[in-house]
């Protein structure tokens, strides 16, 4: 029985945010694309805690290199006789820290652009014209070429690893921030005609201020749609370089890596192509899930239905 | 109509000049110098006389307007000269290749049939499986149909194609044996025989491609066909007693086809930069490999003339495209 003296309960005023959410839950493949990233999460970001690879001598790994998957070794071991198992949670690793660090570069290149070109219209003019120039250059030559060019170079300042890690995120990042600097603008350029800008215009607010307060959060929207799809391209496109022989070096493993040298063991290992193959396809499935669920749910037009 | 294609060309002109600029720059910063080809038992003052004939001790300049003019002027009219059996280009230099010291025009001209064929080919069978399901999507919305048509979409562009490829190969070739795993570029068509077995070399690369062009072309197929069934015009057409097929197949889609058309033309240079991996999965001797070839060797001017050819085309299409959507579309009225 419930206490009549207590007060009606009024209905709590609802968050935006937990009006997305619910509106994100009614999507089904944003739903399983949560779940099917945060398995992968959990494997690449928690399975070494869980799983301790062996220490093994030179000779026990010449003997044990090319098995099969077993108790000892879940997906078996490579032809170096390294584990496989912990090979893949080092590649996921890599693989989801450059898709997030590339679509953050993008992203706020992207912002930045389309925001000056929203805003000031003297600025309209030469930034769209360059972010047209970006479209029409050839993207994947030009990121062969630029690897090609600068990793040796940057891998002597900061070392191989770190150093072409930087080299592919900045590469990536600046091969990618047109769309994103295409969709801002468009938002900013309504944005900019509205009461509340003009309002805060009208008070003296300096352009500064008006862009971080009034402006920018009204565009986290659209940018967080761009910025989901922009990790799944970057995944894609570093395995693309590190497919093609111009990624990471040997010794540091990523999905795409790995994936290229599964194919020289093709015929004989086919699970050592399929697993990395699998793990690029399903994060970039699940992202793209995800962020096609977050533009139904961003978009007020659809939420309230 | 016309002053706008005069308008959109003498722009593209610039955007080309810049590109060009940015390209030959980016690639002439390559450390490796073009002396590594060299062998190291070259006395010393050869090599000098070497690299002095290959022209890399000119200033940037002076490298970038040759290779300019090269690429303008002397190659096109050595093409002229191919096609009319004239001598205009005779004792005009070209531009050379650091890896074959014959000319990069040459090389590409080799291999400009592979990649046509299998891209080609691919980005056909791609349209023409694309427009049916996009159609039918839309027709029938949120049916069975229409949700797998979403998924196959959505599986098409995030499965990478070096991914599909290697899966395909693993499955085809080497589990069932029905296709061979490398392309074989000195097949000659001849006879009934050998054009099977092209046909067969084909089938793998083919297929990559395709699916992965469909995916994206029976999007845009559907959210056009989806645009136009909401449209007065179509109740109109029914409202006369048109049967669904006249409806749907001759009002609907040359309606919206309009905006696909332009997404295709827009399509056709993705796809060679798409296919440079397609090309290393399948060992397709044609563009793309020739362009991993020529960075791995340090070709700087193979990599300068391809990338340059990979801009233009990009700029070329985004040209047929604009024009197309005028001529397409009479709503459409350039100024």
């Amino acid at each position: 029985m419930s206490d009549p003296l207590a007060a009606p309960t009024i209905e709590k005023p609802r968050n935006q945010w937990r009006d997305v959410w619910d509106q994100f839950t009614t999507h089904k493949g944003a739903l399983v694309g949560m779940t099917v990233l945060g398995v992968l999460l959990a494997f690449v970001l928690l399975g070494p805690f869980l799983w301790h690879e062996e220490t093994l001598t030179t000779t026990e790994k010449i003997m044990l290199k090319n098995k099969p998957p077993s108790a000892r070794f879940p997906m078996g071991t490579d032809q170096l006789g390294r584990d496989f198992l912990k090979r893949m949670m080092q590649g996921g690793q890599v693989s989801i820290a450059v898709g997030l660090v590339a679509m953050m570069i993008s992203i706020f290149l992207g912002t930045t652009v389309g925001v000056l070109a929203g805003f000031f219209r003297r600025l309209d003019g030469p930034l769209m014209r360059l972010t047209d120039l970006f479209l029409s250059l050839p993207l994947l030559p030009l990121l062969l070429v630029m690897v090609m060019l600068f990793r040796d170079a940057l891998a002597g300042v900061l070392g191989p690893e770190f150093g072409t890690f930087m080299l592919i995120v900045t590469a990536i990042g600046i091969t990618s921030w047109m769309q994103s600097a295409r969709v801002v603008r468009g938002e900013v350029l309504a944005l900019k005609e509205r009461e509340f800008v003009l309002a805060a215009r009208s008070i003296g607010t300096p352009p500064r201020r008006v862009i971080l307060r009034h402006v920018l959060p009204n565009v986290i929207s659209p940018v967080m749609v761009a910025a989901t799809l922009n990790i799944a391209e970057a995944i894609i496109t570093e395995s693309a370089l590190s497919f093609l022989g111009l990624g990471f070096p040997p010794d540091f493993p990523t999905w795409g890596r790995l994936l290229y040298d599964g194919v020289s063991y093709m015929q004989q290992y086919p699970e050592r192509v399929m697993l990395p193959g699998l793990a690029i396809s399903l994060t970039v499935l699940s992202v793209n899930y995800i962020g096609d669920g977050l533009r139904d749910a961003l978009d007020p037009r659809i939420r309230g239905r | 109509m016309l002053t706008f294609i005069l308008r959109r060309i003498l722009t593209a002109i610039p955007t080309l000049l810049l590109i060009s600029l940015v390209i030959f720059f980016l690639v002439d910063l390559a450390p490796g110098s073009p002396a590594s080809e060299i062998p190291l038992t070259v006395p010393a003052e050869v090599r000098a006389k070497i690299l002095e004939s290959m022209g890399v001790n000119d200033p940037v300049y002076v490298r970038y307007g040759l290779w300019l003019k090269q690429f303008v002027w002397v190659e096109p009219l050595n093409l002229f000269d191919h096609f009319f059996g004239t001598t205009f280009a005779e004792g005009q230099q070209r531009i050379i290749s650091y890896q074959t010291r014959s000319p990069v025009f040459d090389m590409i001209v080799q291999r400009i049939p592979q990649t046509m064929t299998v891209i080609g080919t691919a980005y056909l069978i791609g349209i023409m499986i694309a427009l049916p399901i996009g159609i039918y999507s839309a027709y029938r919305q949120y049916s069975w149909f229409d949700q797998a048509g979403t998924f196959f979409a959505m599986v098409g562009f995030s499965v990478p194609t070096f991914f599909t490829g290697v899966l395909l190969i693993v499955i085809f070739s080497v589990k069932l044996g029905w296709f061979p795993s490398i392309y074989d570029t000195t097949l000659k068509v001849e006879d009934w025989e050998s054009f099977l077995k092209q046909a067969r070399q084909m089938a793998l690369p083919v297929t990559v491609l395709a699916l992965f062009n469909a995916a994206s072309i029976s999007r845009y197929m559907r959210s056009s066909v989806l645009d136009n069934l909401g449209q007065d015009y179509v109740r109109t057409a029914r409202a006369k007693g048109m049967s669904e097929r006249t409806v749907l197949l001759g009002h609907v889609l040359r309606n919206s086809l309009i905006p696909v058309v332009t997404v295709i033309a827009l399509g056709i240079p993705s796809i060679f930069g798409g296919a440079i991996i397609t090309e290393q999965v399948f060992k397709v001797n044609g563009l793309g490999a020739a362009l991993i070839g020529a960075i791995h060797a340090n070709d700087l001017p193979m990599v300068q003339t391809l990338t340059f050819i990979f801009a233009t085309l990009i700029v070329t299409f985004n040209l047929i495209a604009d024009i197309l959507y005028g001529i397409l579309d009479p709503r459409i009225r350039y100024v």
